[in-house]
């Protein structure tokens, strides 16, 4: 493995199956009554979290603990950020504190890259403004691979606020890399410039992209990132693009129904389904621990030198 | 000692070859791709040999081998333990629990080593180890510093009453204070020399050769 996890470009197919097949015997650990083990001993992971963030910074905070690293996280209301501190200044400073690790969750795009140019620590992309968001792909190919064994020639449909999501550029990447026979939908404002040239088909109505569909992932409406109107009501939305249980059923009969977090029920997705038979939401948050334990395990060896 | 009697008989029938005496404990072979000849210091049948003679030890000294269960370390650790927990099942007239530990997480030399990080595989252990007398399989003792990631790890199950350890091969050089209490061979060997022990299970075949 290179350093630090920027992005999943920063991965060989070989690697993306090591942390997949780690992942597997991590998964394991949190079945046992005493979950943890020593790997990461005398190691420090700094969890530096400039956005709101549960999910994410719950399951790196547990997955860091079961290996045994010290774990300390840097809530930005809290912190000498508010006080004007610059991001290069705030890791300058914790760097200097010898952390192994710094795990970033940030608004900006490529505040992960400038992290990895100034700091010696190891750093892991938990979110960059609408970049990336490697460890959510990961977990969400695991969770494919529990339920599907194999991405060669699967149909995934992922359906919503292209646009904003960081997920969606993890996903595909890693996806299309794996051999899996990627679909976007979603509202024409909200499909990325020139995504087709991402290897992927694009189609923007929800009910043609479903057919057949192996599996379904849905994307949150990133209200907080929209600046002017991509779409005329959230109702509307809901009629158009939303995943409902008549929607689901033109997908294949074993299709799962995937969600990074947080859902708008409603939104994107109905609460029928969303809690329904094909929905494995909660094992993507159950995975996710197991696949972050395996990237920490991964990046605690040597520096490979490039 | 088989060898040897039919070395006796006088090959009196001239279509057969001369069948050259081999000592079945000690055989030269040559491997393809190596200069020197390696050395076999276990053939297929001497492995099975050894791990009844084990097998049958570890019911004496347990007492039947009640309460009794074998794990093995990963890799070569795992198929041992399950050939010799049938043996005792054979001997002693009841099922042996049987499982599989990974040490990888226990290493005392996480990313002190240089490349890409050991393999993580999966501990399968399907039983309680409270209160049982858990016998520890591996293929080679070596160092000493795998059995000693294996009892942090498992006691990470619970508390077995006794840990006992048996291996197939002893090769000396121990840096930590561990002793196997069942060894199928001590074989002597340098620092520099590697032991291979192949397993039918994972390599197709059974044998351990001195390599280097």
């Amino acid at each position: 493995m290179k350093k630090d996890l920027l992005s999943i470009a920063d991965l060989t197919r070989d690697e993306i199956y090591s942390i997949l097949d780690a992942a597997d015997a991590m998964r394991e650990i949190g079945e046992r009554p005493i979950k943890k083990v020593p790997t990461l001993r005398g190691k420090t992971v700094v969890n530096l979290f400039y956005e709101p963030s549960t999910r994410t910074r719950t399951s790196f905070e547990i997955a860091e603990k079961r290996l045994s690293a010290d774990t300390l996280n840097i809530a930005v209301a809290a912190s000498s950020v508010l006080k004007g501190e610059t991001l290069a200044d705030t890791a300058m400073n914790i760097e200097a504190m010898q952390p192994d690790m710094i795990v970033l969750r940030h608004a900006s795009s490529g505040a992960c890259h400038l992290l990895s140019r100034i700091c010696r620590s190891r750093i892991i992309n938990a979110g960059d403004g609408m970049h990336e968001h490697p460890t959510q792909a990961l977990l969400d190919a695991y969770t494919i691979r529990q339920h599907k064994k194999r991405f060669e020639g699967l149909k995934v449909v992922i359906v919503g606020d292209l646009m904003h999501s960081r997920v969606l550029r993890s996903n595909v990447q890693l996806l299309t890399k794996l051999g899996a026979d990627v679909w976007l939908s979603g509202p024409p404002t909200l499909v990325p410039t020139a995504a087709e040239r991402l290897g992927v088909t694009v189609c923007t109505s929800v009910d043609e992209a479903v057919v057949d569909a192996d599996v379904i992932m849905m994307l949150r409406i990133q209200q907080e990132r929209m600046q002017g109107a991509f779409f005329p009501s959230l109702r509307e939305y809901f009629h158009v693009f939303g995943m409902t249980a008549e929607r689901v059923k033109r997908a294949k009969s074993d299709v799962i129904i995937m969600h990074p977090g947080p859902m708008n029920r409603g939104v994107e997705i109905a609460s029928e389904v969303a809690d329904g038979p094909y929905s494995v939401i909660l094992e993507q948050v159950a995975n996710g621990v197991a696949v972050r334990m395996a990237v920490l395990y991964l990046l605690a060896g040597e520096v490979e030198v490039d | 000692m088989r060898s040897c009697e039919s070395a006796k008989r006088p090959n009196d029938n001239p279509i057969l070859p001369v069948l050259s005496v081999k000592s079945p404990n000690y055989q030269i072979t040559r491997s393809p791709d190596a200069r020197r000849p390696v050395p076999v210091v276990m053939d297929a049948d001497r492995i099975g040999r050894t791990l009844a003679r084990i097998a049958h030890e570890i019911v004496e000294r347990n007492r039947g081998g009640e309460e009794l269960a074998l794990i093995g370390i990963r890799s070569r650790g795992v198929p041992l333990a399950q050939r010799v927990a049938r043996m005792i099942a054979d001997i002693a007239k009841h099922d042996i629990p049987t499982g599989t530990l990974d040490i990888t997480l226990y290493r005392d030399d996480v990313g002190r080593h240089t490349g890409a990080q050991p393999i993580v595989r999966s501990t399968e252990i399907p039983f309680s180890i409270d209160g049982k007398h858990i016998l520890l399989v591996d293929d080679v003792l070596y160092t000493g510093r795998t059995i000693r990631a294996a009892l942090d790890a498992l006691i990470e199950f619970g508390r077995p009453k006794t840990i006992q350890l048996m291996v197939l091969i002893d090769r000396g050089h121990r840096e930590l204070p561990i002793k196997a209490d069942y060894v199928g061979k001590n074989v002597p060997t340098s620092a520099a020399q590697s032991v291979q022990v192949r397993l039918a299970e994972i390599d197709g075949t059974d044998e351990v050769e001195i390599e280097g």
